[in-house]
């Protein structure tokens, strides 16, 4: 194959996952509402508004990093999502994957929080600083649990390339890490309740807080290229954990394993939702204290129990 | 869903603001409006100039008729805009009335409460009401929102809040206005330290009357302002840059110490 074969595979993949992933984050919005007693907004109001936001007529740029930050963002979202095999044993969906692809993913989901600290730093706004610094720390935290409990699963497997450890849960629900590995499922479980910025740990993006954090100055297209980043951010790290601890997506039919990865995939953020709607916020030291205290323990017990 | 309280009435509908039949209802600003005297005839008038240097106010305009931020410190000047915002015509045709539907269907409220009428606002996010059906939600920062609803009435100290805001807002914005004191002071007409029209200060779209309006009553008025919206009606920001001088005039007449400023991005 190619190069420019496998590079058209993954523009397919990402419109896919971009599209999903904004219908995903509608219906999610409405689960809450549903929750909140309400009727919420249509599905589909996401493309609606990253459609609005890029269709303003001004904009405000404060400097060449200002406009690099979401740049960055986005390219942490892209880089995240194109390393990560979304349908194993699929041409198409297979992406950029690679034998040591899991570690570079982790690298940048850390590396778009970091582009935009620079971008959001260089607004002037106290608030992203703010902001900025809330969500680095709260970061640091529950990428502990993260890194002991990817480490737990590259150990049991004995392999850094996500495919491979796709393909060491194929053949039953009882081979899946979550069983195979419970440990490193929950701590991972855990670590991924703050990946995504729900309750209780929305702190970082509260709009009663501080006015919203990091993306307080960004407005018009820069907040369209957040928003379209959000969709493709929560996509890959949906999918990297159903590779992870939920076997992946692997069907016969390509058809089926799309269906097998939506029906995972919105499982996972159902269950972020449901944590969202059930637990009021923890401010940042608190959520910073949660995450090195239990699912850290946890996820050091999955590593030790590897290694013994 | 409107109740009877209701009227929204367009800027068109209610014509020029004030004219040598009918008197200024606030007279503070300055006699006429964005349609009835265009800014070039203000700021080109010497004599207009004059008066805009007393009242003991911070000269509203240079010799050279521009706004130079006199409000700030000399080193804060920098780091201001220096230009006054310009009119950005819209597309034409078909490619622009999609481009209005998509910003009619995603309303993004200013979450400021600028008078008493933001108690109205609140009930608006409940299971009651529900404003997120309509693709309305309310943000926390005006670098992000479209609509600004001003809450009722507008005290000279809230004014300046409103303007810094209205200004940080991305085009094209739109204003509702609420309650009767927008329109006309309401029962805060002889106040001191009340503004009586709003829109000589900032552009409005939509003038939801009723003291106070019921939650109802701000639906029905979102309602009328996504179709003003979709029919290309509302260019508040366009109207804002056209007759700029002469609503700047306005608001430093009224905000004695005008200390932030000139433009905004």
């Amino acid at each position: 194959m190619t190069v420019l074969t496998k590079a058209f595979y993954t523009l397919v993949s990402l419109v896919v996952i971009t599209v999903y992933s904004l219908l995903l984050i509608g219906t999610m919005a409405r689960v809450r509402a549903k929750a909140q007693g309400r009727i919420g907004q249509p599905a589909y109001q996401p493309f609606i508004d990253i459609i609005k936001n890029n269709s303003l007529r001004t904009g405000v740029s404060h400097g060449v990093m200002f406009f690099l930050g979401p740049v960055f963002r986005l390219a942490g979202g892209l880089g995240t999502y194109l390393f990560i095999p979304v349908i194993f044993g699929s041409a198409v969906f297979a992406n950029f994957s690679f034998a040591g692809d899991l570690l570079l993913v982790m690298y940048f989901i850390f590396f778009g929080q970091l582009g935009m600290a620079l971008g959001a730093g260089e607004s002037g706004h106290p608030y992203t600083a703010i902001g900025v610094a809330r969500g680095l720390a709260q970061m640091t935290a529950f990428e502990l649990p993260f890194a002991l409990s990817v480490i737990a699963v590259a150990a049991q497997h004995g392999t850094l390339s996500i495919t491979e450890i796709v393909a060491a849960q194929q053949g039953g629900v009882a081979n899946w890490v979550a069983f195979t590995n419970p440990l490193a499922m929950i701590a991972g479980m855990i670590a991924f309740l703050g990946m995504s910025g729900g309750n209780p740990f929305s702190v970082v993006l509260a709009p009663q807080e501080i006015p919203i954090g990091p993306p307080t100055e960004m407005q018009s297209s820069f907040l369209g290229m957040l928003q379209t980043n959000r969709a493709i951010f929560n996509g890959a790290k949906m999918v990297l954990f159903m590779n992870l601890f939920w076997g992946g997506a692997a069907h016969e039919s390509l058809i089926v394993a799309i269906l097998i990865m939506v029906a995972k995939t919105f499982l996972i953020y159902l269950y972020v939702t449901i944590v969202g709607a059930s637990f009021p916020r923890f401010r940042t030291e608190q959520s910073i204290r949660f995450f090195i205290g239990v699912p850290t323990v946890i996820g050091v017990i999955a590593v030790v129990l590897q290694m013994v | 869903m409107a109740d009877a309280t209701t009227t929204t009435r367009t800027y068109a509908e209610r014509g020029a603001p004030a004219n040598a039949a009918v008197a200024n209802p606030d007279p503070r600003t300055i006699a006429g409006g964005p349609v009835a005297a265009p800014a070039g005839e203000i700021a080109t008038s010497p004599k207009e100039a004059d008066v805009r240097t007393v009242d003991g106010q911070l000269r509203i305009f240079t010799e050279q008729l521009k706004l130079a931020n006199e409000g700030l410190a000399p080193e804060d000047r920098r780091n201001f805009c220096d230009h006054p915002p310009e009119v950005i015509k819209p597309f034409r045709g078909t490619w622009e009335k999609f481009l209005n539907w998509a910003r009619s269907e995603s309303l993004w409220i200013l979450g400021f409460g600028t008078g008493c009428g933001a108690i109205e606002l609140r009930p608006l996010m409940t299971a009651r009401f529900d404003m997120y059906r309509y693709g309305i939600q309310p943000r926390p920062t005006p670098r992000q929102s479209g609509v600004f609803v001003i809450g009722g009435y507008a005290s000279v100290k809230t004014m300046k809040r409103i303007v810094r805001s209205y200004e940080q807002m991305q085009g094209p914005k739109f204003v509702v206005a609420l309650g009767s004191c927008t329109i006309n002071g309401g029962m805060y007409w002889d106040s001191y330290n009340t503004i009586n029209r709003l829109d000589h200060y900032i552009p409005v779209d939509v003038y939801i009357a009723g003291c106070m309006p019921r939650p109802e009553s701000l639906l029905a008025g979102f309602v009328r302002l996504k179709e003003m919206i979709r029919a290309g009606e509302c260019e508040g920001a366009n109207r804002y840059a056209e007759n700029f001088e002469w609503y700047k005039t306005n608001q430093k007449r009224i905000i004695k110490n005008w200390n932030m400023p000139d433009y905004n991005w």
